[in-house]
């Protein structure tokens, strides 16, 4: 039988980045990934005859240090990469135009006032970020756990926040938590910036600008990174990232094998207690490893690979109660020419419909109670300008990212339902580009639901579990596996699920793997 | 798939604050002081008459406790052995059909929330009887799994039949095949046509049956019993709680919430109690693959535990009531009384109490520091502990099958 050092469950970056660190180290390290092709959400798939396209649609925050680490440059992704610019879309062609990073940053229009105030707010926000940048990359410490190493991590963010001074420490508590709306209306008058603004900070969960929860603190972790909370699109495409860690996975020695899905995560149990041996698949083919690495979400490895008979009673009831309910969309439009946006000469940013903050609590609000807004929020982006291959050429695609589109839809999610959301969403966006309808091709709307299927993630969930306060950092996913190990030894996570969270981001991958090799 | 079936909602007058058990009207009879408690929601006798009349019953002749208000939940379903097995610190894949085990089960962190007792009724199918009310837990545990819980507590009516003349009674009454039900075995048979369920089981170190039926049959039940007693064949005595409280302490059963903490209801850190640490090591099994708490119980190898529960004969005969223990005359303390009798049958005062263990060690001496009042005047004295590793009470008779026929 082959036996393994580890095996790692799903291919994607995460699941890639830890593979990679593990065999460089020496490990021999078995890579499983369910469906034909690599990159989980990342993956990029035609949805149409010669156009592609991939759920996560830009990048913004991938680890520099991954980067360096894993020497991607060599293996085919261009990082640094050029950040666009963000657009917040008005019907009337006066957009809000946010280009540059950090205190480069610059903003078009807006009032003087506004403006100024954007400046300050940029430097305030960056300082924060720079405090938490280091905290993504480590592991937090177990709750109870006295060990030097953890008291250290507790002791350099206090001294970290100490050092940010009085005045900016007392900010940084009263902001982290402040609910977006709050934020905005103390820093700006523009409805259409104060949309713009906060939608990174909620994008991909379960609130809205009157929330309180983690909406700053979500804001400041996709703000690390070299691109300062700027999306951008490598010239490859998101293809040449996925492309260049499979790429430096193999090169390190990491075996990957596709269409291999695991059917469950085998335990053994004796009078020492339980132990991780392997996985079988679900052809009933079983694999050795001294340690089996789940980068799917917690409830998906916990609840169906692991079994709950396996598992402590409390655990499991925690794990079961991870809210992992997707709220985002997908729409991909095959398109026959650029859509022509009102006032853009180019629809090369990535675009934001949200005329102001209500429209967006608004569209929560539908969602909350199972329905989806009949003034859908989005954020669009036409990839094929800058990776030109995803479409024929003179051809290109629209990728969008339509909010607090509920995972259970009141009625469920028939093929009606479906396509009337479809509907609704192409004729938003032809508010914005009046002659875009003409232009489909053919069109795709992928409900949390579909994305739960094609991708194996519980609610079609991009973190794999809401990333609020309550599950974040040592209570990511929840305690007791908040470390990357698991109450089973053996048993690892390296997924979205587990801190820093989810986003092209890289932090669980690079941690689970440190932790492994400690 | 976890299907629950609810239990029909008991009815009764909302003037009435405790629920009548299926035997009411025969125990309203035989309760002449009208010394009543609420045992989970049931109007129930702490005591019938005397104490001393019903504790001797028990010791000497026969003794009838009712037992419905204990709470009692039918397991059944694909999983259910695994549920189970999951559940408790015992494996319970061992339990036979027509067996009953006594099993206690703990949270994540090892420690105890309640002891019971499992019934295999029939292949597959499982009766949990349990201290204190446990639907939650059982639901909260049942999650991912295959099984059915169902609380009937209110649906099944059932006797303890306990004492030296235990089977001569039954036997009596109209029961047959009790000869060769063992200990901890179960029997389904029938009396005057209705379907009674018999297990060797119970509370008091003595030979001893519970007696199991719809509640629509409880008083035929009953009066089938006591019927002995008119022809005028065999004694036989209703006991309340407090008869029970001194048998069992004499037998050394303990008691989850009065001897110790149970977890679910500690607040305090330290304050819950690991099977290790109440003398209930013996009963967790760590071969078997899983159960919740076994990671932290093993855990315990390597921090070892530092108090322990243990069975305590005091000298004298003052009560060392909720007394402080200590490591000599006005010596350090050590520990705490938790419960006490005093034994008529011994002739002596017994305790549960909860002292320190150091080094894998009880302590070598313990004394109690006991105050008693004397003409409505309090005095204090010291009394000399004795640990007792066996039950302080028990009885061949207990086991032997066939019963010797008293």
């Amino acid at each position: 039988m082959q036996h393994y050092d580890t095996i790692i469950i799903g291919a994607g970056h995460n699941g890639l980045i830890c593979a990679t660190y593990l065999a460089k180290k020496g490990q021999r390290v078995l890579l499983l990934e369910a469906s034909e092709t690599l990159g989980g959400l990342a993956a990029t798939r035609e949805f149409h005859p010669g156009f592609k396209a991939a759920v996560a649609h830009t990048v913004s925050h991938f680890s520099a240090k991954v980067a360096r680490d894993l020497n991607l440059t060599a293996h085919g992704f261009d990082s640094p990469m050029v950040p666009m610019p963000t657009v917040g879309l008005n019907a009337a062609g006066e957009h809000v135009v946010l280009t540059g990073i950090g205190v480069d940053a610059e903003i078009i229009g807006v009032s003087a006032e506004d403006a100024a105030s954007y400046r300050q707010y940029r430097q305030l926000l960056q300082r924060f970020v720079e405090l938490l940048e280091p905290f993504w990359l480590k592991t937090m410490p177990r709750v109870g756990d006295t060990r030097w190493s953890s008291l250290l991590t507790f002791a350099q963010l206090g001294l970290k926040m100490r050092l940010l001074g009085k005045q900016d420490m007392g900010e940084f508590m009263r902001l982290a938590m402040l609910p977006a709306r709050d934020l905005m209306d103390e820093n700006f008058d523009s409805e259409l910036l104060k949309a713009v603004l906060s939608w990174d900070g909620l994008i991909g969960s379960k609130m809205a600008p009157r929330s309180p929860n983690a909406s700053v603190l979500t804001l400041l972790y996709r703000m690390s990174g070299e691109l300062g909370g700027a999306h951008a699109i490598p010239s490859g495409g998101i293809e040449s990232l996925v492309q260049a860690l499979y790429s430096a996975a193999t090169a390190s020695g990491v075996e990957v094998k596709i269409g291999a899905r695991v059917g469950r995560i085998l335990i053994q149990g004796n009078s020492d207690g339980l132990k991780t041996t392997g996985v079988e698949l679900a052809d009933g083919e079983q694999i050795n490893a001294a340690r089996v690495v789940s980068s799917t979400d917690p409830q998906r490895t916990f609840l169906e690979l692991v079994g709950v008979e396996n598992l402590e009673i409390e655990f499991t009831n925690r794990i079961r109660r991870l809210r992992c309910d997707g709220y985002v969309a997908k729409l991909h439009l095959a398109l026959d020419g650029l859509p022509n946006f009102t006032g853009l000469a180019k629809p090369d940013g990535r675009m934001i419909i949200a005329v102001d903050m209500d429209a967006i609590e608004f569209a929560f609000d539908d969602a909350k109670y199972g329905g989806y807004s009949q003034q859908p929020v989005m954020e669009i982006v036409v990839p094929s300008l800058r990776h030109e291959s995803l479409a024929p050429e003179g051809k290109h695609v629209l990728s969008a990212h339509v909010m607090y589109v509920p995972y259970k839809l009141k009625g469920g999610w028939t093929e009606d339902a479906r396509a009337a959301l479809c509907q609704r969403v192409i004729d938003t966006v032809a508010v914005y580009a009046p002659q875009i309808k003409a232009q489909i091709l053919h069109s795709e709307l992928l409900t949390p639901q579909d994305l739960e299927q094609t991708h194996q993630v519980t609610g079609g969930h991009w973190h794999h579990g809401e990333l609020s306060v309550d599950q974040m950092l040592m209570m990511r996913p929840t305690y007791e596996a908040a470390q990357y190990s698991t109450p089973i030894p053996g048993l690892y996570l390296c997924g979205a699920g587990s801190h820093p969270g989810g986003g092209l981001m890289g932090g669980p991958g690079h941690n689970a793997a440190r932790k492994i090799l400690e | 798939m976890v299907s629950i079936i609810q239990s029909p909602l008991v009815q009764h007058d909302a003037k009435q604050v405790l629920l009548p058990s299926p035997f009411h009207p025969r125990i309203e009879q035989h309760c002449l002081v009208k010394n009543w408690m609420s045992w989970n929601g049931y109007q129930t006798a702490r005591v019938y008459d005397t104490l001393a009349s019903e504790y001797f019953a028990i010791r000497s002749s026969c003794s009838v406790m009712d037992l419905t208000p204990m709470e009692k939940y039918r397991i059944s379903g694909p999983d259910a052995l695994s549920f189970l097995n999951r559940l408790v610190v015992r494996d319970v894949s061992a339990l036979k059909p027509n067996r009953v085990t006594y099993v206690v089960w703990c949270n994540d962190e090892g420690k105890v929330l309640d002891d019971g007792t499992i019934f295999h009724l029939h292949q597959g199918e499982y009766r949990l009887c349990s201290q204190h009310h446990q639907l939650d837990w059982l639901l909260i545990s049942s999650l991912g799994m295959d099984v059915s819980i169902v609380e009937e507590t209110h649906e099944v009516a059932a006797l303890a039949v306990q004492g030296p003349t235990a089977y001569s009674v039954l036997s009596a009454a109209g029961f047959d095949g009790l000869d060769q039900l063992k200990p901890f075995g179960i029997l389904h048979t029938q009396l005057d046509g209705f379907e009674v369920m018999v297990s060797r089981t119970g509370y008091t170190g003595d030979l001893g049956y519970e007696l199991w039926t719809n509640p629509s049959n409880a008083l035929a039940l009953w009066d089938a019993l006591f019927g002995v007693k008119q022809r005028g064949l065999y004694d036989l005595r209703c006991i309340g709680l407090d008869a029970l409280e001194m048998v069992r302490i004499e037998a050394g059963f303990i008691m989850p919430g009065d001897d110790f903490n149970t977890a679910e209801t500690t607040v305090r850190a330290g304050h819950d109690r690991s099977p290790f640490e109440i003398g209930l090591g013996w009963v967790v099994n760590f071969d078997k693959p899983h159960f919740t708490g076994k990671q932290a119980l093993l855990r315990e190898k390597d921090r070892p535990i530092e108090r322990r529960l243990v069975k305590l004969a005091v000298e004298g005969n003052k009560p060392p009531v909720d007394s402080f223990l200590y490591d000599g005359k006005k010596g350090r303390r050590i520990g705490t009384i938790k419960t006490q009798i005093w034994s008529p049958i011994l002739k002596a005062n017994l305790a549960m109490a909860d002292v320190e263990y150091r080094n894998g060690k009880l302590p070598v001496q313990i004394w109690a520091e006991i105050y008693y009042q004397k003409e409505l005047e309090w005095q204090v004295t010291w009394a000399q502990c004795r640990i007792s590793d066996v039950p302080f009470w028990t009885h061949p008779r207990r086991s032997a099958t066939p019963p010797q026929n008293c």
